[in-house]
């Protein structure tokens, strides 16, 4: 199979996310929402669909709902519960309570670290239904002999977040999750962890010749349970389209499993005959319709989401792109502002940031001890490289930067002793040199690591560089 | 809805359209409950074409015949079931999960 030629072919992508919300307990119900336990211990009556077990709506998935549709710009609205009825022995009821044609939250959109903005069609609330596992045969679906099925997850809380078909390639895709991963996760409603299904990703891909308005036959694909299998599964299910097509022959409206081994995408049932689910408004539960001031409530006690900390991060700093974004998502925009406010140099601030505090106790580095690190590196006091050790320790063992430089022995080297230093290793080298003065740029190297180890790694490389060009002429 | 040529004349509803909203709910229908039951469909798609016909214009469409909203209780707890006596109910258990016939296919 051949990749997709970008000049003749678009892909047009769209995502539903199924996030579940960190309530305590169920939907509809006071079992526990625990993630796993035994099975079947997080049941009670609603859980199995008994007869006369009736829905009471979970005030804390309603509020969190809101507030992930607040963070996505959403229209919070007068909503109603439905039915979605199907057979599957995941769901006792024998029908799915989720939202139809009047969804919680409407209409939002969510802001990429790239800039692009992606639609957000609605976010709806739904119940979870139960694991089944398949017996004999292998583990596979259709030749098991039986099937075992656990209830726990049924009935928890989840928010399908639909997206509109806005995103154009695997990377963008796996953007867009990642971000709405951490609006969920700082809106409180989710803790994002997909390898324990927190958060589920099906996939709407379709392809078209570009330029083409008409969108393509689109196939949803499932079972992706990793930010790389999105993009695998991306990739293949566009050039698996592509071929069909430059065939002759056509795609088929269909729903596909992704299978993580082979990296391929399986025919799991064609769309046409399984879509009929025959919803209508559920006569157990009454509509909801959040009051205003409620809704009011709920936005201001919203934190700063992650665009508008990348936003504040890029006008204080003056940096922008993939620096800022990487900083926001280690969550070191805080410590950065607060080191330039305390006088350290934003551009210097942000490198470090950015290169050396991928450890995960660079959030807790005291501000005030980043700002004089980097203040006696803009000063001169210390080299790029004595910075980054500094910086290390601080991150370790906290402490003061001044302290740990004098431990170390990082003094600044007086300048005219550096061009003692230069002029002796100068004459003792005058082919190098002479090569030097011919604007033979690599030998530059040379010197200055000559330098180095007669320094001991104690010398600025950038004042050496300039030293030597200064000596030239 | 289709226009299946199973329909009595004037009739809203055929035999052929019960039939495929009777295998959606999983019902084995016999040719004279079938016939029955167009008859009974029939009638009740009748009495909606009379509140059709009524100018409805700017009535909102209501969810539920009760004017109440946002009924929510706490996010507290309960006591779950005790699962032997829940499991002891089901037709077949096995490792404290309910044991069903094979599954055709993967949950929509």
């Amino acid at each position: 199979m051949s990749g997709v030629d970008p000049d003749r072919w678009e892909v047009v992508i769209g995502l539903e996310v199924h996030a579940e919300l960190a309530t305590r307990t169920k939907l509809f119900s006071s079992a526990t929402a625990e993630f796993g336990g035994e099975p079947n211990t997080h049941v009670d009556p609603l859980t199995l669909g008994l007869p006369g077990s009736l829905p009471v709506l979970n005030v804390q998935a309603v509020e969190l709902a809101i507030r992930v549709g607040l963070a996505l710009n959403c229209t919070v609205q007068r909503s109603v519960f439905a039915r979605k009825n199907y057979f599957y022995p995941d769901q006792p009821k024998n029908y799915q309570i989720s939202q139809f044609d009047l969804p919680i939250n409407a209409d939002g959109w969510l802001e990429l670290p790239s800039g692009q903005v992606v639609g957000i069609e609605r976010a709806h609330l739904e119940e979870d239904t139960g694991k089944s596992t398949h017996v004999g045969g292998g583990g596979r679906i259709h030749d098991a002999q039986y099937s075992l099925v656990d209830l726990n997850r049924a009935g928890v809380p989840l928010l399908e977040i639909v997206g509109r078909p806005d995103l154009r390639d695997a990377e963008g895709a796996r953007a867009y999750v990642s971000e709405l991963r951490a609006v969920l996760v700082a809106v409180g409603a989710s803790d994002g962890k997909m390898e324990e299904g927190s958060l589920r990703v099906d996939c709407n891909v379709s392809v078209r010749p570009r330029g083409a308005e008409e969108l393509g036959t689109r196939c949803e694909i499932k079972n992706i349970n990793s930010l790389r299998s999105l993009g695998r599964a991306i990739d293949y299910e566009a050039a698996r389209q592509v071929d069909l097509i430059t065939a002759g022959e056509r795609v088929v409206q269909e729903t596909r499993h992704w299978n993580e081994d082979d990296g391929r995408t399986h025919t799991l049932r064609s769309k046409e005959e399984a879509d009929d689910y025959r919803y209508f408004p559920d006569p157990d539960l009454v509509e909801l319709d959040p009051d205003p001031e409620w809704v009011e409530r709920i936005r201001s006690s919203l934190p700063m989401l992650p665009a508008q900390r990348r936003h504040r991060l890029a006008e204080r700093s003056g940096a922008a792109g993939d620096a800022v974004a990487l900083v926001v998502e280690r969550g070191l925009d805080d410590l950065c502002l607060a080191a330039i406010d305390a006088g350290a140099d934003p551009a210097r601030t942000l490198t470090h940031a950015e290169h050396n505090l991928a450890d995960d106790r660079a959030q807790e580095l005291d501000p005030a001890a980043f700002a004089a690190l980097v203040r006696m590196e803009t000063d001169g006091a210390l080299t790029a490289t004595q910075a980054k050790t500094v910086l290390a320790e601080l991150v370790a063992s906290g402490g003061d930067p001044a302290a740990i430089a004098a431990e170390r022995g990082f003094e600044a080297m007086d300048t005219s002793e550096l061009e003692g230093m230069v002029d002796g290793i100068i004459a003792a080298n005058p082919d190098e040199w002479q090569r030097y003065c011919d604007g033979d740029a690599k030998i530059t190297g040379f010197f200055v690591g000559q330098v180095m180890q007669a320094t001991g790694g104690k010398a600025d490389g950038k004042a050496v560089t300039a030293l030597l060009a200064a000596r030239r002429g | 809805m289709d226009d299946s040529g199973n329909r009595a004349p004037g009739s809203r509803i055929g035999t052929e359209e019960v039939a495929k909203v009777a295998a959606l709910a999983r019902l084995r229908l016999g040719d004279d409950e079938l016939e029955r039951f167009t008859h009974q469909l029939a009638d009740i798609l009748d009495h909606a074409a009379d509140i059709e016909a009524l100018d409805l214009d700017g009535v909102e469409p209501m969810a539920h015949p009760v004017r109440v909203v946002n009924v929510l209780r706490d996010d507290t707890p309960g006591e779950p079931l005790d699962r032997a006596e829940v499991l002891a109910q089901a037709p077949a258990a096995e490792d404290g999960q309910f044991r069903v016939p094979p599954v055709l296919g993967e949950a929509p």
